[in-house]
């Protein structure tokens, strides 16, 4: 089981552990997934001021109920500590998380081995953005039909491929430095070097050659993040056998390039790559490319990001051996059925991109110094992210947050975990509703989503005995998608009728990433169908694709409406 | 306007509802008995299990539909009730399901094709004992049919030999036993769409590979573009096999590519002088010279220089104010049944502009002094320079002055533009000797004007006629300066 996770994923995504009358559901759908929204570089400045402020008022909180100290096997915890909260990691997670704690009014350190930003500024979402950039408008410059019919005429597009490398650099540079600025502003200690928890409440880093410190906080939250995931038998040489650490480089664009897995990063890179003139070919360990996403939705993906492309596939094999060109060879690939292990094709390329999905960082975190035992390299959290140890008992003031717990390995939803353990340490209880966090992959067009896929939301209704429905939009009857001559894509809503619950909401479309969040805000703050549907949109947007899908949806006469907070005033 | 009214447009249904309200293919079962009256000879049984997979009316104002994508390939097998085909009307696209159990023998209308609504998209057969039958009925039917996608059989048995067709130059690698064939994705994707067996190809790509371009060669359709380096033109659908099946004998005319040597596309404005230059070819024209003294003309260019009067303005002045006496040779044939006499006098001047060439105009250039032409001459150039000329201000002419004398021409022989009656190519003015009347000889500047002109209109006498007073304007070029 795991090694056919591990083609396609490294990580089931339903084990959410949210609401507890929930019941968890089936480990079904992998995904492999990377990719972020990253929150607002800082709260602005208003911050500062506040946790000056606050800070004082830091010895007078008292110590939560909760947390008990508990720590037989290493000394007595100290009594008083260098920080209030220790940060591992100065990823989005990690930095969602310190700008919190400082509003908040914590005495905040991050410690960081490599460079502020993480996997997501550094090597992932950030710098594909730029890249995808790049691919969306080359791709309208070049598709002549779609030029003639809004009466465009251009001549042949180009590129020049270190400017578009260079573009994306410097994009990763720009954002890395706003987020240490924001950090430093607010009054973030950053801690350079490699952290390990040496013992309950107590942390030392440094850096290779230099004497180790010490340092001791209240809570600690590790947020180390992940890294590409290479399956065993595959050989990354970072020319031609790539993961998506030296592809974000552009270094080259190959006239034939394989991508072992047709999760998001997949996806996005056959993007960038067919709109620069490469030709794919996909390798999925399922039966089917894309999955992880509704099956709908990925239908309509296929039919408009990979037929008409220069892409090709290969659905339910696994790459057991990759080798790099080498002596005036190409990269060859050697493919089995994933089922019957048989071998059943070897290919030849230029190059493979291997986006199998991406390994937990947290090797030397020292976790045995605290008896805890990751699992496939996850470290086991509860809802709360507070970490579990070996025997199942919680370790007090020990959080996970991010890539690292393998909950939902998405910057945001990173930076979420992170504030809802800030809430939870300054003594307000949170649990974050994982349903609730969007998810988008940033091709041309894009597709997004929120909570329950149709599938999933089906069988989650018939364990619990109610109805769903479904109800769909297309692009096509949208006046701003006419009018920019993309109306390919749909928006599909996955309800209750009988109480008008938003249970899963999938746009593939025109900006479909950021047409996700009125969803994904209705879901978090349990609006209903019945309520929102008479929320107003400008005309005319995007937006309306939502408008209509919330208005076209079929809620129960004898669903409750919320009754208006206040009374209607005249303006 | 408010598209919340447009209500009509969207798809929006139940799921629970979504089977039933699926279009169904096969409308009735009369089909098969029509099939059976129109082809008596047929033996029952076998008839009525082919059939036909039509193109359903998916909406009322449906009167045709594309095929977005066939779920189910030839030779698969359908059973009742399975999505077959996804067709895309004029509102949303829709999986279409099949009513009947079978095995899909032929696609008639392949993917990204459209057809009206009620012709044959695809064939049916009940067994596979039929498909050939099947296979032969859809040859027949994309033969026979009027949809303007072109049928994809004939490709396929127009297409010449196809090995042969490889060249010989990029050499395969050094191959170990048998090899399998190695082919780029776009290459099979082309290769199911233009009927090529792969198999019979040798790839002349990296490491013996079949890449598009063997695939268009073998099918013999044009490369439809040429990726150069990074110079990308890619995602170019193989946009009309039509013209490519019609001619099939137009791409051995082309001459292979000479190795080595890099194919730079044009830009905007190459391309349109490249659209004009081939457009020239249909106007039947002659050439009519004339030598023309400069003396006088070179006294008085010393003269205006310091005032900012140019040599091209002179020269414009003076065509402008021989086309007010010869109207015909300011006059254009639009349609090849009459003249059309412009009003104004509008003097397009070609100059070369890096990498391109395009022609300011002065307009009403008879009308203008001297100075004020020269003035405006300044600012064409200025914003030609910027790329900035609105297209009035380089399309208007109706009579093109050219001057290469400045480099040394003596004489040459302009192209006629489109939508022009004539177009004069000024050469350099030099010293020359020449004997007058009285057998005297002298030295000479003289300058020779060629003219080109559309004989539909304009003939040899009218421009020997203009050239004449062209020359007399220019000998005593008193009369420029008024």
């Amino acid at each position: 089981m795991h090694s056919i996770c591990s083609q396609a994923t490294a990580v089931p995504r339903s084990n959410f552990a949210f609401d507890s009358h929930a019941p968890a559901l089936p480990t079904s759908k992998p995904i492999n997934l990377r990719f972020c929204g990253l929150r607002k570089e800082a709260f602005g400045f208003s911050g500062l001021t506040h946790s000056c402020s606050s800070r004082v008022r830091f010895t007078s909180r008292g110590h939560s109920k909760r947390i008990s100290a508990s720590a037989e096997n290493n000394g007595t915890p100290p009594k008083s500590f260098d920080y209030d909260l220790i940060i591992i990691g100065a990823g989005v997670g990690g930095h969602g998380a310190a700008l919190h704690a400082v509003e908040k009014g914590l005495k905040t350190a991050i410690i960081e081995g490599d460079v502020v930003g993480g996997t997501c500024v550094n090597r992932g979402c950030v710098p594909s953005k730029a890249l995808l950039a790049v691919s969306g408008k080359m791709r309208e410059l070049q598709s002549e039909h779609h030029m003639k019919a809004l009466g465009l005429q251009v001549s042949a597009a180009g590129y020049d491929r270190q400017g578009v490398a260079d573009h994306a650099n410097n994009l990763a540079s720009k954002i890395r430095s706003n987020l240490t600025n924001s950090m430093k502003a607010l009054g973030v200690d950053i801690l350079t070097g490699f952290g390990t928890v040496v013992g309950p409440q107590k942390v030392k880093y440094g850096k290779v050659g230099f004497p180790d410190n010490i340092v001791t906080a209240k809570d600690i939250i590790i947020a180390t993040g992940s890294v590409p995931f290479v399956p065993k038998g595959i050989e990354v040489d970072g020319k031609t056998v790539i993961t998506s650490d030296h592809a974000l480089k552009l270094e080259s664009v190959p006239d034939w390039i394989a991508i072992v897995g047709s999760g998001y990063i997949g996806l996005e890179f056959s993007d960038v790559y067919t709109a620069l003139g490469s030709e794919v070919t996909f390798i999925e360990a399922l039966d089917q490319l894309m999955p992880g996403f509704d099956p709908e939705i990925g239908k309509l993906a296929q039919r408009v990001l990979i037929n008409p492309r220069k892409i090709d596939y290969h659905t339910g094999v696994f790459a057991t051996k990759i080798t790099p060109a080498k002596d005036g060879k190409p990269v060859t690939i050697e493919l089995i059925d994933a089922k019957t292990k048989e071998p059943k094709d070897t290919l030849e390329v230029d190059a493979a991109l291997i986006a199998t999905g991406r390994a937990p960082f947290t090797n030397g975190l020292g976790l045995e110094n605290i008896n805890v035992e990751t699992q496939r390299g996850f470290v086991p959290v509860d809802e709360r992210m507070r970490v579990i140890d070996a025997n199942g008992n919680l370790v007090p003031h020990l959080y996970c947050i991010g890539d690292a717990n393998g909950k939902m390995m998405l910057a945001h939803a990173a930076s979420a975990q992170g504030i809802s353990v800030v809430e939870q340490v300054t003594g307000r209880d949170h649990v974050l509703n994982h349903l609730s966090i969007p998810a988008a992959c940033f091709t041309h067009p894009e597709i997004s989503m929120v909570g329950l896929t149709e599938p999933q939301a089906r069988e989650k209704a018939e364990k619990e005995g109610f109805e769903v429905s479904v109800a769909k939009t297309s692009f096509k009857a949208n006046t701003k998608a006419l009018a920019e001559n993309e109306g390919e894509g749909i928006a599909k809503l996955i309800y209750r009728p009988d109480n008008g619950e938003i249970l899963g909401v999938h746009i593939f479309g025109l900006h479909a990433a950021d047409l996700i969040h009125e969803a994904s805000n209705a879901i978090a703050l349990g609006t209903r169908i019945q309520d929102i549907k008479f929320a107003v949109h400008a005309h005319p947007t995007l937006s309306e694709v939502l408008d209509e899908l919330f208005k076209s949806a079929k809620v129960k006469a004898t669903a409750l409406s919320h009754v208006p907070v206040s009374e209607p005033v005249a303006v | 306007m408010a598209s919340p009214f447009l209500s009509n447009c969207t798809i929006s249904f139940s799921s629970s509802l979504k089977y039933s309200t699926l279009p169904r293919l096969f409308p009735s079962v009369s089909f098969s008995s029509i099939r059976f009256k129109s082809t008596p000879r047929r033996i029952l049984t076998v008839r009525s299990k082919i059939r036909e997979i039509f193109m359903p009316a998916l909406s009322s104002t449906m009167t045709e539909g594309k095929i977005v994508s066939w779920v189910k390939s030839e030779g698969d097998l359908l059973s009742k009730g399975e999505s077959v085909v996804v067709v895309e009307s004029d509102k949303a696209d829709m999986d279409v399901e099949t009513f009947y159990d079978g095995i899909l023998a032929a696609i008639v209308v392949g993917e990204g094709e459209t057809a009206p609504v009620g012709a044959a998209i695809g064939i049916l057969a009940e067994t596979e004992d039929e498909i050939a039958e099947a296979k032969a009925k859809a040859a027949s039917k994309s033969g026979a049919s009027t949809r303007s996608a072109p049928p994809p059989a004939p490709a396929a048995d127009s297409t010449p030999a196809p090995p042969k067709s490889t060249p010989a130059y990029a050499a395969p690698t050094v191959t170990e036993g048998p090899r399998k064939t190695v082919a780029t994705p776009y290459a099979k994707k082309l290769a199911k769409q233009h009927k090529v067996d792969i198999e019979s190809l040798v790839g002349t790509g990296p490491y013996g590979r079949i890449t598009p371009e063997d695939i268009e060669a073998a099918a013999g359709i044009l490369p439809s573009k040429t990726n150069v380096g990074p110079v990308v033109v890619a995602e170019v659908k193989p946009a009309a096999p039509t013209k490519a099946t019609s001619d099939s004998s137009a791409p051995s005319s082309i001459p292979p590519p000479v190795p080595g040597s890099t194919v730079v596309p044009f830009t905007t404005m190459q391309a349109a002088v490249s659209k004009n230059m081939v457009e020239s070819i249909s106007v039947p024209t002659f050439r009519v010279g004339y030598p023309v003294t400069t003396d006088a003309l070179d006294a008085l260019y010393e003269k205006v220089k310091p005032k900012g009067v140019t040599m091209t303005a002179l020269l414009a002045k003076a065509a402008a104010m021989a086309l007010v006496q010869h109207p015909v040779v300011n006059s254009s044939c639009k349609d090849g049944k009459s003249f059309s006499y412009n009003s104004n006098i509008n003097i397009a001047i070609a100059v070369a502009i890096n990498g391109g060439l395009i022609t300011p105009v002065l307009q009403d250039a008879d009308k203008l002094d001297l100075y004020l032409l020269s003035q405006k001459w300044k600012e064409l150039v200025e914003k030609a320079r910027a790329k900035q000329l609105q297209p009035q201000e380089y399309n208007s002419g109706t009579f093109t002055l050219s001057n290469l004398g400045m480099f040394g021409v003596d004489r040459f022989d302009a192209i006629l533009p489109p939508g022009q009656g004539a177009i004069m190519a000024v050469g350099a003015s030099k010293p020359t000797v020449v004997a007058d009347a009285d057998g005297f000889f002298s030295v000479k500047n003289k300058m020779l004007v060629n003219v080109t002109a559309d004989h539909r209109i304009i003939y040899g006498a009218d421009l020997a006629a203009f050239l004449q007073t062209f020359s007399k304007i220019v000998e005593n070029p008193e009369s420029l300066t008024l």
